[in-house]
């Protein structure tokens, strides 16, 4: 116990001295990460809400031709500006970002509207340009308005009911939960919190194992009077302190984040209040263990520091593989699924932020598959260190 | 006391250490010397138990390095060769360290920490983070460490490596010091003048083989040689026309 106290004392103190991998543990991970997410989601919902009330300023060629269209777009909250002189010109204007979208109003307008043939407009836009692709969507609808509205005038001036032009009426009912919808949004967090975990000890893992090897400190250490169990539990349980501290930390952060992010806005609530970062904290704290062993196990095997760390930047990237799988496949959380490490974690904490019934037989076979599978590596880990190999 | 028999080591097709024996006497300085590559440090590396011996065993103070390798252990300070340093870690830490996985006492830890910061003259340093320390004060922290503990038996590989003139000459002393403590040492070389300078006994490493093994008079006797360098080639020559 002694011995074992004596290593994870001084495997703390080392990696706390130690700045630059502290700050990628206890920065880079857990508080870049959500903030970072933060900022791209808020980004992107202010970009993809549609907002009606938001003057939108099309720029229109050939307004003279169509006063009442005109008038109608306006009343729709559309600012009518004077665009390019020519159709011809319309077009090289929104290919070179000019303007976003520009109408084309054709001369002969009005007389096809008297003659009641189809009268022809052009809505210049760029598709891949997702600020005018939502201009161009605000104005295609504005302008379907006018036209139904043209419509129904002219049947009912013919006598006829212009509700035979609907023969079906759809009515979209959405039954997801607020908590529910943000879970889409948010399915991605579960890998933020794994990563910042990974993170949290992945430098200690390197530098108790291909580090000391390196340094050429391991040797001396090895011809100490201590078991090497005792050594090698003593590095990885400090491991594990880091690795917790950064989840801990990750999952605070992104507390915190939420509130500046406006999901509100997309009729989003996700359930992440303090009770649920506390038992986000102890879903994921079993695979601590697991991330702790298998990153020292990996460490184990390299033959420098930088070579461990080209192998466990792979390792910070497998634990994503069945969230996408899963995720890809849309599978509902099944049973089986909960003897997979970070899928179970991930689909459990899913649950928790939709808000919805927690599974317990799924927590306790996640706890204890991961704990367990943990554990076998950390015996693994133990039975490498015995081995003569090891010095490299 | 080092005792050796019959020890053997390969490393795959390798036959590193073949049928090696020999005695390191309490109260003496005992020098392994070859070529390098000759096996002096895989033979080493099976005494501070880092290594198994394919066959063949080797005893610590009568403690077995494979059966009973955690006495063993005890009663040794090993300085490997190359023996790197906790850089975060001050040189005093680094040694505390040490003193503390040899299971000294809580209470005993700082007072032997100091004696031996004392006795290699290293105060001037010794509480600096041991980063950029120069190669002869890393290796003075190094074997500081691996004598923290007063170990009865002292292995020390290649020490002199990258030492200074004034370096040399102060762990020259403390060898002499070790040994009129009673204290066993075994240190490896591949450098005959400070073997010559400093060992009782010389045992001559070539190909994973003893040439030679005896006091230095005897291996001047035996190979006919009164130069000891003349007497080291003609040994190696022995071994390599077997």
């Amino acid at each position: 116990m002694r011995t074992f106290l004596t290593v994870f004392f001084k495997e703390l103190i080392d990696n706390l001295r130690d700045r630059r991998s502290l700050a990628s543990a206890l920065i880079l991970g857990p508080i870049f990460g959500p903030v970072l997410f933060a900022f791209v989601i808020s980004l992107s919902i202010e970009r993809s809400l549609d907002n009606a009330d938001e003057v939108m300023e099309l720029p229109v060629v050939g307004q003279e031709y169509a006063p009442n269209l005109v008038r109608y777009l306006e009343s729709r909250n559309i600012d009518i500006v004077a665009g390019p002189e020519s159709a011809a010109a319309a077009g090289e204007a929104v290919k070179d970002g000019v303007f976003d979208v520009v109408l084309v109003i054709s001369e002969d307008f009005g007389r096809q509207l008297a003659d009641s043939v189809p009268a022809k407009v052009e809505l210049y836009s760029d598709r891949a340009n997702t600020q005018g692709r939502r201009e161009a969507r605000r104005a295609r609808d504005a302008l379907h308005a006018y036209s139904r509205e043209l419509a129904a005038l002219r049947l009912a001036a013919r006598g006829v009911n212009p509700l035979v032009l609907r023969p079906i009426d759809v009515d979209q009912v959405d039954v997801s939960t607020p908590s529910g919808r943000s879970a889409i949004l948010l399915g991605m967090m579960s890998y933020f919190f794994i990563f910042a975990l990974l993170m949290g000890g992945m430098y200690l893992a390197i530098d108790t194992t291909a580090g000391e090897r390196e340094r050429g400190s391991l040797e001396p250490l090895l011809a100490l009077p201590v078991t090497r169990d005792r050594l090698i539990l003593g590095k990885i349980i400090a491991t594990c302190l880091f690795m917790a501290l950064s989840l801990m930390l990750s999952l605070i952060s992104f507390f915190f984040a939420l509130k500046f992010m406006p999901l509100q806005e997309l009729g989003m609530t996700p359930n992440f209040g303090p009770k649920v970062v506390v038992a986000a904290f102890f879903l994921l704290a079993p695979f601590i263990l697991l991330g702790a062993s298998v990153m020292t196990l990996v460490a184990s095997f390299t033959k420098s520091y930088k070579e461990a760390q080209t192998w466990l930047s792979v390792v910070l990237l497998a634990p994503t593989l069945p969230i996408l799988i899963v995720s890809l496949l849309t599978l509902r959380p099944r049973l089986e699924f909960m003897f997979v490490p970070s899928l179970s974690q991930h689909l459990l904490l899913i649950d928790m932020v939709k808000n919805e019934p927690v599974n317990v037989l799924h927590v306790v076979i996640s706890v204890t598959s991961t704990l367990l599978l943990g554990g076998l590596l950390t015996w693994l880990c133990a039975r490498l260190y015995r081995r003569e190999g090891l010095l490299g | 006391m080092i005792e050796v028999k019959g020890v053997h080591k390969s490393f795959g097709k390798v036959r590193a250490v073949r049928d090696v024996s020999f005695v390191a006497p309490d109260g003496k300085v005992t020098g392994l010397l070859g070529p390098n590559g000759a096996g002096k440090s895989t033979l080493l590396r099976i005494l501070y138990t880092v290594l198994k011996p394919d066959a063949g065993c080797a005893s610590i103070d009568g403690a077995d390095v494979v059966t009973d390798a955690l006495t063993a252990r005890q009663r040794i300070g090993a300085l490997p060769h190359g023996a790197g340093l906790y850089p975060h870690l001050t040189a005093r830490e680094n040694i505390a360290y040490y003193a503390r996985l040899c299971g000294l006492h809580k209470s005993t830890v700082d007072d032997k920490v100091d004696d031996i910061v004392k006795l290699l003259e290293i105060d001037d340093f010794a509480d600096r983070r041991t980063k950029g320390f120069s190669q002869g004060q890393r290796t003075k922290v190094a074997l500081a460490r691996a004598l923290v503990h007063d170990p009865q038996n002292v292995i020390l590989d290649e020490p002199s490596n990258g030492l200074d003139v004034m370096a040399m000459r102060s762990l020259r002393h403390l060898i002499l010091k070790l040994k009129d403590a009673g204290r066993c040492i075994l240190f490896s070389s591949h450098v005959m003048q400070e073997v010559a300078a400093l060992c009782d006994d010389i045992c001559i490493i070539a190909h994973g083989q003893v040439a030679i093994d005896g006091s230095v008079e005897s291996i001047r006797e035996q190979t006919g040689c009164d130069d000891l360098e003349d007497a080291f080639v003609a040994a190696i020559h022995r071994v390599e026309s077997d």
